[in-house]
């Protein structure tokens, strides 16, 4: 499905401030896999998301998704096979557009757009209902700009733009960190149902490492830009905080340091 | 004021009204301070001057300044995308290309089109109404269809990614469009809006001259400014007939301005300047003034 190959990224070469965010970092994805992402402030994992999606180009390395090198491939021209979700919920939507039109604007994701109506009726039914299962309320303001929604509620619609179309790949990064922990809690049940219905190959970054172990059926830690544990199977059903600490320990020889990673 | 500088300042504020949608454009919808206006409208008059001068229909002459509008403001948007040139500088630097430009299109700084059939001169004999009122009504009509056209446009799928451009490109990109591309339609169909009304510009007062783009991105901020505070609203049908009633007020505010006379003191139209920028600062400062009034 997805096949990242040593990819290398480093921010303001040769300057003082060089950062080497991603050095060598591999990484397979079977279809359907769900893989929670965790790892320090700085470690790379959200660098590594970025990448994939082609924020910006990476310096080595191959970025094969469903058997095509995108390596190449600008962020918009990705955005046809990749779903996203920002830890911002003002980033995901567009506030002066009515909740609709956002709908609209994600309904059309890598497809050609042009001269025909933006909304169409025969979408809105189909907006109003996926909507209404949000349990929200969202399905009778559809015509509400995005910007006179909540926090929680403009992450719901992030969720649900970003798998409007089946992406072949759902990039969520850390889309849950800047809610109260009630709204989180309604956010990430979201996201395990979606994820769940549609089979979504998902690559998850948190903070929350009791977030990281109970979903999805493999975790991933960056660390200084590599992949430093990879745990999946039984041993991931099985994982407690203690044993991942540990296991952080024995890779690294030293011990982790939470600056923001969250124990509870 | 009298009838005829009312009816007077109805014309100007039409047919700049187009620019206004223009500068809307880009300055509110797609978020760009896009001074090639300056340049584009001068452009349009030009094209439209030469064309006519040519023999070609003065409807025709429309059409091509059109087309070099668009291509200009593109130039702007491949400068800004492509090149990756600061915005503000890469209209600037079009603006100024534009001024060699237009005066290789004329051939020298002025063209005018005395004897020759203008789009006003074929709508006042069709019409047989006096030309004072025919030429409000021919620039309204074309205003009010090209703002029409603009609503409809904002509605469609390229529209809202267009809009979606200038309101959060992060998130729009990654819902697959390509907003180099949106940036560079958007800039050519303001500037394609500018020309256009250059043209009738030139039309109706007879003329193009290269000078006469001068200033056009200050007023065509203060019309959208004035437009937006006194009739503004949230939606984009609303947003755009608040451009072209802000182009209206503009011209008649100025219009009265002008007929303004304290003792000795009259205005003249060289105080135009100051006029505009007290009248943006007013425009601007309004709501806040409104709000402190209530409170």
């Amino acid at each position: 499905m997805l096949a990242a190959e040593d990819i290398r990224k480093t921010f303001f070469p040769g300057s003082p401030n060089e950062v080497r965010a991603l050095n060598n970092v591999s990484l397979r994805l079977d279809p359907g896999e769900f893989v929670t992402v965790i790892g320090s402030n700085g470690s790379g994992k959200s660098t590594f998301l970025n990448s994939l999606a082609g924020v910006f180009p990476v310096d080595a390395g191959r970025m094969i998704l469903d058997g095509t090198d995108i390596t190449a491939w600008p962020e918009w021209r990705r955005a046809a096979r990749i779903g996203r979700v920002f830890q911002d919920p003002a980033q995901g939507t567009c506030p002066g557009a009515t909740i609709e039109q956002n709908l609209a604007l994600a309904r059309k994701r890598g497809q050609r757009r042009g001269l025909g109506p933006g909304v169409r009726r025969r979408d809105r039914e189909m907006f109003r209902e996926k909507l209404r299962r949000l349990g929200l309320g969202l399905e009778d303001r559809l015509r509400d700009p995005a910007g006179l929604l909540s926090g929680g509620q403009r992450q719901a619609l992030s969720m649900l733009m970003a798998v409007l179309v089946k992406p072949r790949l759902l990039l969520l990064d850390e889309h849950t960190a800047a809610l109260d922990p009630k709204t989180a809690a309604m956010i990430l049940d979201l996201t395990v149902r979606l994820v769940e219905e549609l089979q979504l190959t998902t690559l998850m970054v948190t903070h929350n490492m009791r977030q990281a172990i109970g979903l999805g059926g493999r975790l991933i830690m960056f660390h200084r830009g590599e992949v430093i544990l990879d745990i999946r199977g039984e041993e991931k059903r099985n994982l407690r905080v203690e044993d991942l600490l540990q296991r952080f320990a024995e890779a690294r020889g030293e011990e982790f340091t939470l600056d923001r990673a969250l124990l509870v | 004021m009298t009838a005829y500088a009312f009816f007077g300042a109805l014309e100007q504020g039409f047919a700049y009204g187009l620019m206004v949608l223009g500068v809307y454009l880009t300055f509110r919808v797609l978020d760009f301070p896009d001074l090639t206006v300056d340049g584009s409208l001068p452009l349009g008059a030009a094209v439209s001057a030469v064309a006519i001068d040519a023999g070609l229909h003065p409807a025709l002459s429309l059409c091509l300044a059109c087309g070099a509008g668009f291509l200009a403001g593109a130039v702007t948007g491949f400068l800004n995308t492509r090149l990756r040139i600061l915005h503000l500088l890469a209209s600037i630097l079009t603006m100024i290309a534009l001024y060699s430009v237009n005066l290789r299109i004329m051939g020298r700084p002025n063209l005018t089109l005395l004897g020759k059939p203008t789009l006003v001169d074929l709508f006042t004999q069709a019409s047989g109404l006096p030309q004072h009122l025919a030429t409000p009504l021919l620039f309204g009509l074309i205003t009010v269809c090209a703002a029409c056209a603009l609503v409809w446009f904002l509605r469609t799928e390229l529209g809202l990614a267009l809009l979606a451009t200038g309101d959060n490109p992060r998130m729009i990109r990654s819902l697959g469009v390509n907003t180099g591309s949106t940036i560079i339609l958007g800039l050519g169909l303001s500037n394609a809006l500018t020309a256009l009304s250059g043209a009738l510009v030139a039309q109706n007062q007879g003329g193009a001259d290269v000078n006469m783009g001068v200033g056009t991105i200050v007023a065509g901020l203060a019309s959208v400014i004035l437009g937006e505070t006194v009739f503004g609203g949230r939606s984009v049908a609303r947003a755009v007939l608040a451009a072209v009633l802000g182009s209206l007020l503009y011209r008649l505010a100025i219009g009265l301005a002008l007929g303004l006379r304290l003792g000795s003191f009259a205005v003249t139209p060289s105080d135009l300047n100051l006029i505009t920028a007290l009248l943006v600062v007013l425009a601007l400062t309004a709501p806040r003034m409104k709000a402190r009034v209530r409170s």
